[in-house]
């Protein structure tokens, strides 16, 4: 169905090639699931099946791609449009018209299908989607998981034989994730449509797989094969396979419930031990030799915390965000806040921030009230890093941006630079923000938020488009902070960076707080925020691969 | 519909999502007790029994409101005309992002009646009157400036007449603004013919463009906060400028690749003739109107200009119509231009006719004088007239009522 015959990409501008030598085959009615680091090429790759590169993006491809017979050197990604559907990262820029049943149709006109087809169309793939309660909605007004399948009906009323997705549930709660993971398996087993996708959470796709292709590095030949001997070799890898190649299991289980199956003597192993109990970090920084991060004030008393919310209720544009909610965060602690999107989570975080007002209640964080703070003061007390870090950005070099940092934060200058080499040693001084990769965007903006030192940090949904080895480099980073006696509080879906570094984790649920305790308790009791590990090894409370792993060498 | 009703696959698991979604989603207010089970295609039925109404109908009936109101001065009248679009607002607007945009409309109404009322006050007026209100210090200008004059006496009868006129041209926009709450704007531009069908687009997507900058300044200025920096004034949104304007170029590019890959500017190959038969017609038609309309306004041409004119247009339109055929696009469930759509217009233009009717008849009662000065009088039959313009609340759908309580935070 989609043929790649020794293709490469060569983006103007670009010595090297964006991808090399990808030759490989697709056939009807599978679901192929490209996987690799970030930067190696994985949006290319699904660009140039619809033709969108190169006739969209400009530079070169070399060899041969072919669609459904069609070749798009050919056929321009318009003409290519009934037998390929595109959805990209972002389903928000994907859309055209304002409601939902117009942007289902809106495929369909553009192909000149005749009405009737149209309305029969809409109404099948409504049902299909579970959309039919939407179907007047403005797409404004919508979720993330709906906008998601809004995006995905969007593109399959003009019935394409092939569908090709970029991250589709990277932006979604696990609930949302799920829903549109069952409507991709539906259209390959009912309708047989061929789906090409890219994923970061492998632990979330990877079942689904017929095959895997995986793109090892920047400009290395894919290798196409089996999804568990793909598996057993990827550099990326969910926690589920990590554990299965922790344990030698053969052959490699992809789902958590072949696990289990063969995690009866690797439970009979750990039975004895107990995960680590997590405790906060200490109270109050400690003056020692090497921090990471030094303070020049001597220790004050501290505060007992560095924020308390007390029955905080937040109304926005008519809807109760938040309602009586109490949260406490002592320092050193690390707080993952949980729910599905449009829970609360960000409107607690802004409320932390003093971005929105509390209808009632109050908010304080350190000895401030947040809304009432000057700006200048409020960031030593308390720095968010929004889920758009490029948000915080302004320059045009990574060193303007830090001596502005200096600057916005009364700091001496420099701190802001040392900071970021301490974080990130490789960026150079003259890189332009937008250059960086989300991994190093993120860190960047982490850097300018400390630079004032606030003992309360605050992340929304930091590892949106983060793959593992930049999110392990995040889970250090954090870690250290929370050493020194930062407080840490993210609202994140990512039921693993929860169960890697939360001591604690509260679950909202329509702006109320339906959950909190330490991280093990809760996460293990609900069944959509566990993590594959505590599902495996339930009712063990191990959490996560490194907590096996170390009590498998001890 | 009927191979819609016959089709019946709905699946249990379909079924307990759209259940899910369709409590949110929050349509109707009538919630479907379970006892009441109702067939999936019926359900459907039930969801768009009513269609809305067409457009470009309201449209129609704002406008002629609006052109009843240039037909009088009288305020009590203008007041009526007012108060009946407004009611005809309050009672059918949809819930929609751009039928809040009555608000603005009326707001600067208001600004209007405020500016032209200051203006007769500072500026003074060549209205004769004898009801001195206040003195102002008169600014003496030089000679250049003759016959404008700063300051002086304000007359009563200058601001009467200053009030009326304004209120003429306020009850204009707050009509125009009726019909914007009332229509749905990229359904008007849907309603293009399809050779303008390519603009139509460029509209709608620079409508559905603006709430994006929007959210895009708010959210950028509350990072400047976050930033440690002050995030009002001017030059708290002159340094997001650019930031938004980066953000706004690199959606566009992604939708226009969204859009590529989904088919837009696909064109149906077109002999050659008609190609050229279209640009003919399109060019001569525009030419035509240009020339007929020099004649119809110059003394000379009374004779030729209509006909060229009408020629031209004519036209123009079948350029137009032979141009829709290089577009293959489709058209998803157009709007009706039913009973309903010719009511409202009917009612609407029958106050504009009524009113011009009057304003010829009986010019005293829809102008009332302002030397000397009298208190306007409602004429019986004008304002009758007028509440024609409320039959669109009698005949048109109500709006549904949507659950304010599930939206997104972000």
């Amino acid at each position: 169905m989609i043929r790649f015959e020794n293709v490469s990409v060569t983006y103007d501008g670009m010595a090297e090639p964006a991808v090399h030598g990808v030759d490989f085959e697709v056939p009807e009615g599978e679901l192929v699931l490209l996987v690799g680091p970030s930067g190696v090429g994985k949006s290319t790759v699904l660009g140039a099946v619809s033709g969108l590169v190169p006739h969209f993006t400009g530079g070169t491809l070399h060899g041969r791609v072919t669609v459904a017979g069609r070749d798009t050197r050919t056929h321009k990604p318009r003409e290519l449009a009934d037998v390929v559907g595109t959805v990209g990262q972002d389903p928000l820029s994907h859309f055209v018209t304002d409601t939902v049943e117009d942007e289902l149709a809106y495929g369909m006109e553009s192909l000149g299908l005749p009405p009737d087809v149209m309305r029969r169309r809409v109404e099948e793939t409504l049902d299909l989607l579970g959309l039919a309660g939407l179907r007047d909605r403005p797409i404004a007004t919508l979720s993330g998981g709906q906008r998601q399948r809004v995006a995905i009906g969007s593109v399959l009323t003009p019935h394409p034989r092939v569908l090709v997705l970029d991250e589709p549930t990277s932006a979604l709660d696990p609930a949302a994730a799920e829903e549109v993971l069952a409507v991709l398996q539906r259209l390959v087993h009912d309708l047989g449509t061929t789906v090409l996708l890219a994923e970061h959470r492998l632990e979330r796709v990877v079942q689904y797989a017929d095959r895997v292709a995986l793109l090892p590095g920047p400009g290395e030949r894919p290798w196409l094969g089996g999804p568990s001997e793909v598996m057993a070799v990827s550099p990326v890898c969910p926690p589920v396979v990590d554990l299965g190649r922790l344990a030698g299991w053969s052959p490699l289980p992809l789902t958590v419930r072949d696990a289990r199956r063969a995690a009866g003597p690797l439970r009979d192993r750990l039975a004895g031990g107990r995960p680590p109990a997590r405790e906060p970090g200490p109270p109050a920084p400690a003056p020692a030799a090497r921090r990471l991060f030094p303070r020049g004030k001597p220790a004050a008393p501290a505060p007992a915390h560095v924020a308390e919310v007390r029955s905080l209720a937040v109304r926005r544009d008519r809807v109760q965000a938040l309602r009586h909610v109490d949260l406490t965060v002592a320092p050193g602690e690390t707080i993952a806040l949980m729910g599905r999107n449009g829970a609360g989570k960000s409107t607690l975080l802004s409320a932390l921030v003093g971005l929105v007002v509390p209808s009632s209640g109050s908010v304080r964080t350190g000895d401030a009230v947040p809304h009432r703070t000057r700006p200048r003061d409020l960031v030593r007390r308390v720095g968010l890093v929004p889920q758009e870090p490029r948000d915080l950005l302004y320059a045009d070099t990574v060193a303007a941006e830090c001596a502005a940092a200096d600057g916005d934060a009364g700091a001496e200058p420099g701190t802001c630079r040392a900071l970021l080499t301490e974080l990130l040693p490789s960026v150079a001084d003259e890189t332009h923000p937008r250059d960086l990769s989300e991994g190093q965007r993120l860190t960047l903006a982490l850097a300018v938020v400390l630079t004032a030192r606030p003992p309360l940090l605050l992340l929304d949904e930091p590892t949106r488009g983060l793959d593992y080895a930049a999110k392990a480099r995040l889970v250090t980073i954090l870690r250290g902070l929370a050493a020194e006696g930062h407080a840490i509080v993210m609202a994140t879906h990512d039921v693993e960076l929860a169960a890697e570094l939360a001591h604690r984790v509260v679950l909202l649920a329509e702006g109320e707080v339906i959950a909190d305790g330490p991280a093990a308790e809760v996460v293990v009791a609900s069944p959509s925020f566990a993590p594959q590990v505590a599902k495996i090894l339930a009712p063990q409370q191990w959490l996560t691969v490194s907590q096996v792993r170390e009590a498998l060498d001890r | 519909m009927a191979s819609f009703r016959s089709r019946g696959h709905d699946s249990p698991p379909n079924r307990g999502q759209s259940c899910r979604w369709g409590g949110t989603g929050g349509r109707g207010g009538t919630p479907q007790t379970p006892g009441r089970a109702t067939p999936p295609a019926q359900r459907q039925h039930w969801h768009r029994h009513r269609p809305p109404l067409h457009p470009g109908a309201w449209w129609l009936w704002a406008l002629s409101l609006g052109t009843a109101a240039t037909r009088t001065t009288n305020p009590l009248l203008l007041a009526l005309l007012i108060t009946v679009s407004a009611y005809v607002v309050a009672t059918r607007r949809p819930h929609a992002p751009w039928s809040r945009s009555y608000g603005a409309f009326v707001k600067l109404a208001l600004a209007v009646l405020l500016v032209r009322l200051a203006f007769a006050v500072l500026l003074g007026s060549p209205i004769p009157g004898t009801h001195v209100l206040v003195h102002l210090p008169e600014v003496p200008l030089p000679h250049w400036a003759q016959g404008i004059r700063l300051g002086g006496k304000v007359t009563a009868e200058a601001l009467v007449f200053a009030l009326y006129d304004a209120l003429r041209l306020a009850t204009l926009l707050i009509c125009v603004g009726a019909a914007n709450a009332l229509a749905n704007p990229s359904r008007l531009l849907k309603s293009l013919p399809g050779a303008l069908y390519e603009l139509g687009v460029a509209v709608v997507v620079a409508l559905t463009f603006a709430p994006h900058l929007i959210a895009d300044v708010q959210r950028l200025r509350a990072a400047r906060r976050l930033r440690g920096r002050h995030d009002s004034g001017v030059r708290g949104l002159l340094q997001v400028g650019l930031p938004v304007l980066e953000g706004a170029l690199e959606r566009s590019v992604a939708l226009a690749a969204a859009m590529d890959a989904r088919g837009y500017g696909r064109t149906a190959a077109v002999p050659p003739a008609v190609r050229r038969a279209t640009a003919a017609l399109t060019l001569g038609g525009l030419l035509g109107v240009c020339a007929g309309t020099y004649g119809l306004l110059t003394a000379e041409g009374g004779a030729y200009g209509l006909p060229v004119l009408l020629a031209g247009v004519a036209a123009a339109l079948g350029g137009l119509r032979l141009g829709g055929r290089r577009t293959l696009r489709t058209r998803y469930r157009p709007d009706p231009w039913g009973a309903r759509a010719w009511l409202v217009t009917a009612s609407g233009v029958a106050v504009a006719a009524l009113l011009t009717l009057a304003a010829s008849r009986d010019p005293a009662a829809l102008h009332p004088g302002v030397v000397p000065l009298v208190a306007p009088a409602l004429p019986l039959w004008p304002a009758a007239a007028v509440l024609i313009g409320l039959l669109p609340a009698l005949v048109t759908p109500a709006p549904e009522p949507t659950d304010p309580r599930k939206e997104p935070t972000t």
